[in-house]
């Protein structure tokens, strides 16, 4: 087993796709900086930079991926989403329908997301649950590095738009990049697991729609996305020493959204707690809530969400963003 | 609102800024502020040959690197520090930092959305042709945020409806990484002319130039002439923002480069891509980065607006001495004021 960080294994995956389709193209803002190991093997006319202009290049990333080319469109991060959302809105995720049926968008837009690094309520929000509500996009949140190169080969041979988000404390360079700036002196607390693990010798796609039981317990069934499932491991851990058992079930992708095994794990236990990076109102924490109530299980709930604009103050910000000890909180309440 | 240029009070506001700035530098070295810190140090003439002219009820759209601009328009720094420093006292009660700095008062707001601040700076103004008439908007933003739609939509919705708005285009020649003229059609004053906005196009080092040109942009705003287009080139000393990669590859090489250049060669080598032309094109695009910033000017001391101000006060040593002591010390004693209370 080789082990690699998160984002080397997203750059991994996508190498090995990209010697193998000569219609995967890389763009973005500051590209050849950023994804250089990859400009210096597949050459400039595969991996190029655009201008700050995110209307413009992830609009002609829709098109390109109708036109017959497989882009993968970077973002700086998922907040700037919001300057073009219009691309994915109103075009990537409509071309199938409207064209009924005939004609797709194979675009990957790829996209940081997530906090806690103290860059501000700009700049650290995850998102995910606004782009899962719209018919018609992928949206994949992986939590390990052998997940996310799994899923960037996954995205890359979907025939349709898919939005790939890389939660920032996660990834080495991107915490280097916009947190650190080289500075010794600063620590985030980043989960081991999910920076740095086994990846396979050969990257094969991992399924769409597929969660993944990463602790198996009797009590409750906590589930989460990205850093949200490092934070719920160590608050299951926590519990286990005062005599309570959960499961932990990491959804990998939201949108498709694995029903079958968020409902199995429920009504084992009986009870459901989400834990979601994301802001809590009318997102992904509601969404599991209805899911299992529409199979006719029977659960008690509760969620710790992100309930605020996420503040740029570090203390603040652990507070805002689900920490394990909210999590524990939150767990021996739903059960007492 | 200055009739005539004041060298010494320019200097005044540049060094205070510059002063400032260095030592949040210090602090964010030490790591007491988190995240990306972008400065202002560099641009100061800019900052403060526009402010200068503002008066009460001018309103400013500021980007990332707004902290000269609040500070010479006369934002308490004790309480900018203090946010900077993630304090629930400081200027935004610790929630929005450095890149979203907000004060009321002032008309004042920040955004770290490149090209933000061409829509906000439109709004303050067409608030102030209704509710305080001979008030004006100033957008401060960096040439890349002129590929930006919502601000090149912003300039020509300031020319059609007559809106008084400064846009005050700080170019130093890079999107982030990234050399703007790379990723830029055409000319950024002819483009601002296209969309109805005359403007300038002006050595942002020199602040008796910036003071000069600002002057009239604004009796031409002011007046009910519509939008202008300040352009003022200038360069930043530490690059986009502190602990800038390709700055600190250039500083401490033998710590930095082998981050970037062991994977860099095996990448170039791996079997399986494109051929060895392409490969070599992409490898000359990344080592232009790189020569790029060895040789650039933001390496040369005559780039700094405050050296050149300096060279022309020296005739006056006692007052220019006076002067930096005062500035020295007021600034010792806003840190300490801000780090006494950190510590309590």
């Amino acid at each position: 087993m080789k082990t690699m960080s998160f984002t080397q294994a997203v750059d991994d995956a996508l190498s090995q796709a990209m010697a193998a389709d000569e219609r995967i193209v890389v763009f973005g803002e500051d590209v050849p900086l950023l994804r250089r190991d990859l400009l210096v093997r597949f050459g400039p006319k595969r991996v190029r930079g655009a201008p700050i202009s995110e209307s413009a290049f992830v609009g002609a990333g829709v098109a390109a991926a109708m036109a017959g080319l497989r882009p993968v469109v970077e973002l700086y991060m998922v907040d700037f989403l919001g300057v073009c959302m219009d691309a994915l809105l109103n075009h990537a995720a409509k071309v199938e329908a409207f064209s009924g049926g005939k004609w797709t968008a194979p675009v990957v837009v790829r996209a940081p997301c997530g906090g806690g690094y103290g860059d501000g309520g700009q700049h650290e929000q995850s998102l995910w649950g606004w782009l899962a509500h719209i018919p018609g996009l992928t949206v994949v949140v992986p939590s390990t590095p052998a997940d996310a190169g799994g899923l960037m080969l996954s995205a890359l041979q979907h025939d349709g738009p898919v939005i790939f988000l890389e939660p920032k404390l996660l990834s080495e360079s991107w915490l280097e990049f916009l947190g650190s700036g080289g500075r010794r002196n600063v620590q985030y607390d980043v989960p081991a697991k999910g920076a740095k693990g086994p990846v396979p010798r050969r990257w094969e796609p991992l399924p769409f729609g597929k969660a993944a039981l990463r602790r198996e317990g009797q009590d409750l069934t906590i589930v989460s996305v990205g850093v949200g499932v490092h934070r719920a491991m160590e608050a299951a851990g926590l519990l286990q020493k005062e005599g309570i058992s959960a499961t932990v079930l990491d959804l990998k992708t939201l949108a498709p959204l694995d029903k079958a095994a968020l409902s199995e794990a429920v009504a084992r236990t009986s009870s459901l707690l989400v834990v979601d990076e994301d802001y809590e109102g009318f997102g992904l924490s509601g969404e599991l809530a209805a899911v299992v109530l529409e199979a006719g299980i029977a659960f008690k709930y509760a969620r710790v969400c992100t309930r605020t604009t996420i503040p740029y103050a570090r203390g603040m910000e652990d507070q805002v963003l689900p920490n394990v000890e909210r999590i524990v909180t939150a767990a021996k309440e739903l059960l007492a | 609102m200055r009739m005539s240029i004041d060298h010494w009070e320019l200097y005044a506001l540049m060094l205070k800024s510059r002063l400032f700035e260095e030592s949040i530098t210090q602090l964010w070295q030490d790591g007491l502020i988190s995240g990306e810190m972008h400065l202002g140090t560099g641009e100061e003439a800019i900052i403060a040959g526009v402010v200068a002219h503002l008066g009460e009820h001018d309103a400013m759209a500021l980007d990332h690197r707004g902290t000269a601009a609040l500070l010479m328009r006369g934002v308490d720094p004790v309480l900018i520090l203090r946010e900077l420093l993630g304090r629930t006292e400081g200027l935004c009660g610790g929630m929005g930092g450095h890149m979203h700095l907000f004060s009321r008062p002032h008309l004042a707001a920040s955004s770290g959305i490149v090209g933000a601040k061409g829509p906000t700076a439109a709004g303050f103004a067409l608030a102030n042709q209704y509710l305080r008439p001979g008030a004006v908007a100033v957008a401060f933003f960096g040439e890349g945020a002129m590929n930006q739609g919502m601000l090149m939509e912003s300039l020509n919705l300031a020319a059609v409806w007559g809106l008084p708005v400064l846009f005050v285009c700080k170019d130093d020649g890079w999107s982030i990484t990234t050399k703007s003229e790379t990723m830029t059609g055409g000319d950024l004053n002819d483009r601002a002319m296209g969309l109805g906005v005359p403007g300038v196009c002006i050595d942002g080092r020199e602040v008796s130039a910036v003071w000069e040109a600002a002057r009239q942009a604004l009796d031409h705003v002011r007046s009910g002439k519509g939008p202008y287009f300040l352009r003022a080139r200038c360069v930043h000393f530490e690059g986009h923002f502190l602990g800038y990669q390709l700055i600190r590859a250039v500083r401490q090489p033998v710590r930095e480069m082998p981050k970037i250049a062991i994977p860099l060669t095996q990448s170039f080598l791996r079997s399986k891509g494109a051929s060895l032309p392409e490969r070599r094109e992409g490898m000359k695009k990344v080592l232009a980065a790189v020569l790029s910033t060895l040789r650039d000017e933001r390496r040369d001391p005559a780039s700094d607006p405050l050296r050149r101000t300096r060279q022309d006060l020296t005739s006056d040593l006692p007052r220019l001495n006076s002067l930096e002591d005062n500035a020295k010390s007021e600034i010792a004693t806003i840190i300490a004021l801000a780090l006494e209370d950190a510590a309590s």
